[in-house]
């Protein structure tokens, strides 16, 4: 079943490369869009049912043996985090194609959109550590697109910061990578955890510092988070689901990839990165809070969302790692979801500023349902997804005796809470606030019962049920993570998969 | 005769003609750094950067206008196809059984030629220099195509007496 594996990777770039060919047609760019996720998600569901039940997959392109070619590798934490990005990206594109605005007025939307399925697939697989490099920039090159897609001023300004930013992460990304290549002679992410064993712990935990601050840019990592609430609130409200959903997650599972990989649990900074995720946590929300549009809310809130996923890494416990892998999965789906929910208040409202909008439990209750379920459960009240996830970290920080950072994620639970229960304030129940002009908002739509185009509203619909679906199924899940925990906990198995076929 | 030249509204027959002279040459030399990647410096990506400066060049000596003749050819079709030929070339050797990418050998004696050798990443190769050289041009295309649109706007705006 090997042969699998590079499929979630070539179908997309199949795919963009249909769509470009088509781009007189958008219809039959949205048909093969839709067709090459559906596909995507099917395949992907297979390889996790196939990891899952005989064990990591391996296919080495070029039928180069390990060190020297490039591997692919789906391990369960790969085929987990595959599933649910194809799910997103499956659902986000459906909800584009229904919202009047980016991907009508676009032909290379499609295109840009399927090369980023492809990086972000591409990511999650392979299992060498320069190809993940170049993963990683056909992802960035393609939300450079996606981010700037109808050109305003201050979309190319933030833009500008989002680019510069990357770049920069990107740079010492290489030059880390030289000093590793330098240092064990190898790029396969297998191999250099063989060979890491044999160098001094100085070495070592320099190597493992210098990655964390590399993908702690993409994850925005205290205090390397600021371009994110600058750059994410202006690109189109689907695109800034999918970012909101997965890039940053993409950094987190390169975060958890290399630091479980690589390096042996005595020279691990767990302390380092329990202090990184309390004040990642604590400066997301107090953003959040001090903000009064739904969008850049929503966008501190990912920062702080972030610092649990690092949190339970940095226990370096089975049960954190489980923990860390649970609230990955609870947050993408619902992180996404609210995302578009925002994006459907702003075709509702005709803006996403609390004070411009208001009253919509009047006039669009459904969205007023979409928006309370998934609130609820980022902040973490039962029987939500985000109370389970939560649960499980703060259990696995009591485990550990780490009784300041369990403190610090309670305590941003409820401001959680409360920047959500603005929100639900500001948008649905208060009237509209300020009534003047402002050349920058669309007027407001009408939205008929479903609170929006059925397009956008459905996607939507399905996603929060999606999550409820985590909660129902937490059991079997949290087992999944566990199994995946163990794994990344125990890479000795993965090494000998990929170098002793 | 005014075509959007970028440098100026004058015809130059001293860079007409040697741009004229050299676009066959850079063409040749960039599919021969095509096929000789496989064992020697060069490839895809070089062959296609080297036709994109005969297209390049095509544009300095005439503006867009004089770029048509050259490549008639939309850049989203060399974008489209070439990526189609790069994936397709990877997916044939894993429809074959064999290790995404792999390369299978092909030897031929072709009459006249002698002996032929190439691989499977030969197509792969040409993918990419089609994208590349779809890339060039794009670039060409859109930034070329506003910048002379500004020199004509100007131009027919009074600055001319």
């Amino acid at each position: 079943m090997s042969w699998l594996v590079p499929v979630p990777v070539v179908l997309p770039l199949i795919g963009a490369a249909l769509a470009v060919l088509v781009g007189r047609s958008r219809a039959a760019q949205r048909v093969i869009s839709c067709v090459i996720l559906t596909v995507t998600l099917v395949v992907s569901v297979v390889i996790l049912v196939e990891v899952d039940s005989n064990g990591a997959m391996v296919a080495h392109s070029g039928g180069w043996p390990a060190p020297l070619g490039i591997s692919l590798v789906a391990d369960r934490l790969s085929a987990i985090l595959l599933v649910l990005a194809s799910t997103m990206l499956l659902a986000v594109l459906i909800y584009a194609i229904g919202e009047p605005g980016a991907e009508r007025n676009h032909v290379g939307f499609q295109s840009a959109y399927l090369v980023l399925a492809a990086g972000v697939s591409a990511s999650f697989l392979t299992g060498d550590l320069f190809n993940l490099f170049v993963a990683f920039e056909v992802m960035l090159t393609a939300s450079y697109v996606l981010l700037t897609l109808g050109g305003r001023a201050e979309q190319i300004r933030s833009g500008m910061t989002y680019i510069v930013i990357s770049l920069v992460a990107s740079s010492l990304f290489i030059t880390a990578l030289a000093l590793i290549y330098a240092a064990t002679g190898t790029v396969n992410m297998a191999h250099i955890a063989e060979r890491m064993a044999d160098l001094p712990l100085g070495i070592t935990s320099a190597f493992a510092l210098l990655l964390i601050v590399v993908f702690g840019i993409k994850a925005a990592l205290f205090p390397l988070f600021f371009w994110l609430p600058d750059s994410y609130p202006i690109a189109p409200s689907p695109i800034t689901a999918v970012f909101a959903g997965l890039l940053t997650k993409v950094g987190i599972y390169a975060i958890i990839r290399t630091q479980t990989l690589f390096f042996p649990p005595e020279s691990q900074h767990g302390t380092l990165l329990l202090v990184v995720a309390a004040l990642t946590m604590a400066v997301g929300v107090l953003g959040a809070i001090a903000q009064d549009d739904v969008k850049r809310i929503l966008s501190f809130h990912i920062v702080s969302q972030i610092g649990y996923m690092v949190m339970g890494l940095g226990l370096f416990t089975l049960a954190g790692i489980t923990g860390a892998i649970f609230y990955i999965v609870h947050h993408i789906v619902v992180k996404t979801t609210l995302f578009l929910v925002g994006g459907l208040i702003e075709h509702a409202g005709g803006s996403s500023r609390l004070t411009r909008v208001g009253g919509m439990v009047r006039t669009a209750p459904a969205l007023a349902v979409l928006f309370l379920i998934p609130a609820l459960s980022l902040a973490g009240i039962p029987p939500f997804s985000g109370f389970l996830a939560k649960l499980a970290l703060v259990d696995a920080g009591l485990g550990a005796s780490e009784w300041a950072v369990v403190a610090v994620s309670l305590v941003v639970s409820l401001l959680t809470l409360f920047s959500m229960m603005k929100i639900w304030a500001g948008v649905f129940w208060n009237p509209v606030e300020d009534h003047s002009d402002d050349e920058y908002d669309a007027p407001p739509l009408p939205v008929g019962r479903l609170g929006g185009p059925p397009f956008m509203v459905l996607p939507t619909a399905a996603l929060v049920v999606c999550s409820l679906a985590i909660s129902v199924g937490a059991g079997p899940l949290y087992d999944l993570a566990e199994r995946a925990a163990s794994d990344l906990l125990h890479p000795a198995a993965y090494i000998d998969q990929v170098l002793r076929p | 005769m005014r075509s959007g030249r970028p440098l100026g509204e004058d015809d130059s027959p001293l860079l007409d003609e040697t741009v004229r002279l050299a676009i066959p040459v850079v063409l040749v030399v960039s599919i021969y750094l095509l096929f000789a990647g496989h064992n020697a410096p060069g490839g895809g990506f070089i062959g296609g950067l080297v036709a994109s400066a005969a297209v390049f060049l095509r544009y300095i000596a005439g503006g867009v206008p004089s770029r048509r003749g050259l490549m008639r050819l939309p850049f989203e079709v060399l974008l489209g196809v070439g990526l189609l030929i790069s994936v397709a070339a990877g997916l044939s050797s894993l429809l074959l059984g064999d290790a995404f990418l792999e390369a299978w050998l092909v030897d031929l004696d072709v009459a006249m030629l002698g002996r032929v050798k190439f691989t499977a990443s030969l197509p792969f190769d040409l993918g990419v220099y089609l994208v590349v050289l779809g890339l060039g041009v794009a670039i060409v295309d859109s930034l070329g195509r506003e910048a002379d649109d500004d020199s004509d706007t100007a131009v027919e705006s009074g600055e001319a007496p």
